[in-house]
């Protein structure tokens, strides 16, 4: 009996973890304590060193150092200061201008606007809590199909978790230990057409069902509360003002996305510079006050740390998965499938689709993504690609009803009473949950015929070219110092070598080299 | 007990709301690298290490006012339908069986390191780096802060079960609020 439970420890492991989790106790500690349980009955059995836990601390200092993860607070911050900034609203009230004349018009807005607040953030709350608050009343007013407003709605809000510089892409990346500059310019593409497969069924639909999706009346343009002196303006002076309104968020996007592309700055310090930019901004709107900024300030500390926190539980989870051979048992237990590539690609986009329902993405990330990584590059799978498509399809997991986080999001800022219209004095209903879960399923069907379209066409992912290497060389090379593996190594061997370390010190390629070489020989401390 | 409690949670949010103007430093800090980098072509290890020192401050020392404010993310997917009774159980298991330990071996392993560092006055490996041990400090210190956090947590569940507090401690799942 005991030998058929160490024989299988892997398996069993995987199933206490599954427990551990479900019983609702906070993930990060459920993890470790699952790894810590496992490393007392190893050790206990035989199957484990003693000292199987003593590379512990390095591990947890080589998340510290790590680089590609500091940019996790950076546009957190960005996102939060931002949201206060006005410039969510102004964007909706000028485009919603812009656009709502046509058919479906006041949808378009919000694909597009929640596209835009996706390229300067990677923070779906903001994006989901600003357009509930403007966007939906007005959708209602004009007699928009309560499904179609939220379900447009929650999808463009999650939009920011894949079109750059998304929080999803960044964490993927560290995992697959790829650069987050490749993985963005791979998610590009991907993350356009999805944006444009959500105007397509705004257009569908505005032929389907035109009674849906109404054209504001001619009348309505006027009806801007925030805007009172738009007015019957002409269209210079309309044009004038989408002008006014863009500059700010192209500007930051030109700060974030530009620089990181162009290969000026590591998202990292993108990040910085975006956030700095976000400040500078809610400074000239003069909304920066300090309990904003203090605000801000701890949420971020916060999101941080539960991140963080998920990301040293599964550490400790992954010591002793390692320990029992874990990944090599998952590794046959994916390859062995029928139909090799592709039906390695089928059960895993089923996988993390499944999981996607009661788990967030940071959880995906972290405990399923390294379990994942190993059997692609087995199977000779490109990991950009790979983390591209499982970011879409992670995209579900904010879109899940009943637990995806955008409609927690929509319905708390949804009206959940009857209520009179300021401007047209009807009586209007409250939005249901039901009606909210019922808008998003379309659009968890489209991110599905994404995922399609991702399997079937991989060059949809854009892989990078030389162009990107020769600029990207010296981020690179940063990239590669940071990344986690190398820091632990390199914090092993400094600490090994550390009188003596100096020769090392002048050639940081050499110094890497001679890391990881000595990470390899040492034994375990 | 209680009174224990409420100076913990007053302690660790105090700290919480400090650490929290780390983030601003940090950023304007990687801001100023990245600047400086592309215009003047130059850079200082000790600044680019300053980033990640101010990081670590940032996210272990928050530790137990994540804690504290419930913010550590859960799967309540079973949880959500039990009562607030059954969920303070779970936590009073979770703090003792999970959490501790946790805390315990996490400390019990990186004060060696940090006594080494100390004694050794070991530096960082780049040029012109920082001396190691402060942000070695912050391992058993965040992990201390969070295992204390855990006591007060403790405290609030078992008081509640006991009927000495009105409500329940752990704050009710986002689905049942409406508000996340």
């Amino acid at each position: 009996m005991l030998e058929l439970f160490a024989a299988n420890m892997a398996p069993w492991m995987f199933g206490s973890l599954v427990v551990f989790l479900l019983i609702g106790f906070p993930v990060a500690f459920s993890l470790g304590a699952c790894g810590l349980f496992y490393a007392l009955v190893g050790i206990e059995l035989g199957l484990m060193p003693a000292s199987i836990m003593q590379a512990l601390p390095l591990r947890i200092v080589g998340i510290m150092q790590n680089d590609t993860l500091l940019a996790i607070p950076f546009f957190t911050f960005m996102g939060l200061i931002l949201e206060r900034s006005g410039m969510a609203e102004d964007l909706l009230d000028t485009i919603g201008q812009l656009f709502g004349p046509i058919r479906g018009g006041l949808a378009y807005a919000v694909i597009f606007v929640g596209a835009m607040l996706a390229a300067t953030t990677g923070v779906v709350a903001a994006s989901v809590i600003s357009m509930g608050l403007i966007s939906l009343p007005i959708m209602l007013r004009y007699g928009y199909d309560r499904r179609v407003a939220s379900g447009v709605i929650a999808a463009s809000g999650t939009l920011a978790q894949i079109i750059p510089p998304s929080l999803v892409l960044i964490v993927l990346a560290d995992q697959l230990g790829q650069s987050v500059g490749t993985l963005y310019q791979g998610a590009l593409l991907p993350a356009l057409m999805l944006t444009g497969l959500y105007g397509v069924y705004v257009a569908v639909i505005s032929v389907m069902r035109p009674q849906w999706v109404p054209a504001m009346p001619a009348s309505a343009r006027t009806l801007f509360e925030s805007t009172p002196g738009l007015g019957r303006k002409s269209r210079f002076q309309l044009g004038a003002r989408v002008t006014l309104v863009l500059i700010p968020p192209l500007a930051l996007i030109f700060l974030v996305l530009g620089t990181i592309f162009l290969g000026i700055a590591t998202p990292t310090e993108g990040g910085a510079m975006g956030a700095t930019g976000a400040l500078a901004i809610a400074i000239a709107r003069q909304r920066l006050d300090l309990p904003l900024l203090q605000q801000a300030m701890q949420s971020t500390a916060r999101l941080s740390c539960f991140v963080l926190f998920i990301l040293i539980g599964s550490t400790v989870f992954s010591l002793s998965f390692q320990a029992v051979d874990g990944p090599k048992w998952v590794e046959h237990l994916l390859t062995a499938l029928p139909g090799g590539v592709v039906g390695f690609l089928i059960v895993v986009n089923v996988l993390i689709f499944l999981l996607a329902f009661f788990l967030d993405f940071f959880e995906l990330a972290f405990i399923v993504v390294p379990l994942l990584a190993p059997v692609a590059t087995a199977l000779g799978i490109d990991l950009v690609w790979f983390g591209v498509l499982l970011a879409v399809n992670m995209q579900t997991s904010f879109m899940h009803p009943p637990f995806g986080f955008a409609l927690f999001y929509l319905r708390s800022v949804a009206p959940d009473r009857e209520y009179t219209d300021t401007v047209t004095g009807k009586r209007i209903a409250p939005v249901t949950i039901g009606q909210i879960y019922r808008g998003a399923i379309p659009f968890v069907m489209i991110q599905l015929v994404m995922v399609a379209l991702i399997i079937a066409f991989p060059g949809l992912v854009d892989r990078g070219h030389a162009v990107e290497t020769t600029i990207d060389a010296d981020a690179a090379l940063r990239q590669m110092q940071t990344d986690q593996n190398a820091a632990d190594a390199a914090d092993a061997a400094s600490t090994a070598t550390a009188p003596d370390g100096n020769s090392a010190d002048e050639d940081p390629l050499k110094a890497l080299q001679q890391a990881v070489e000595a990470d390899r020989t040492a034994p375990p401390k | 007990m209680l009174a224990l409690s409420r100076f913990i949670d007053r302690f660790n949010d105090a700290v919480g709301r400090f650490v929290a103007w780390l983030v601003l430093a940090a950023v304007l800090v990687s801001a100023g690298n990245a600047v400086v980098r592309k215009l003047f072509n130059t850079s200082s290890n000790a600044f680019l290490e300053v980033q990640w020192y101010l990081f670590s401050a940032v996210f272990l020392l928050a530790a137990a006012q994540t804690l504290l404010r419930q913010e550590h993310v859960r799967i309540d997917l079973l949880s959500a339908r039990l009562s607030a009774r059954s969920r303070a159980w779970i936590d009073v298991f979770g703090i003792v069986c999970f959490l501790f330990p946790l805390v315990a071996v996490v400390i019990d392993l990186s004060l060696p390191l940090l006594t080494r560092a100390y004694f050794s006055g070991e530096m960082s490996g780049n040029a012109g780096g920082l001396i190691r041990w402060p942000v070695l400090a912050l391992l058993p210190l965040g992990f201390g802060l969070l295992g204390v956090q855990g006591v007060s947590e403790l405290i609030k569940r078992v008081a509640f079960l006991r009927g000495d507090l009105p409500e329940s401690p752990v704050r009710a799942p986002p689905n049942e609020t409406g508000s996340s």
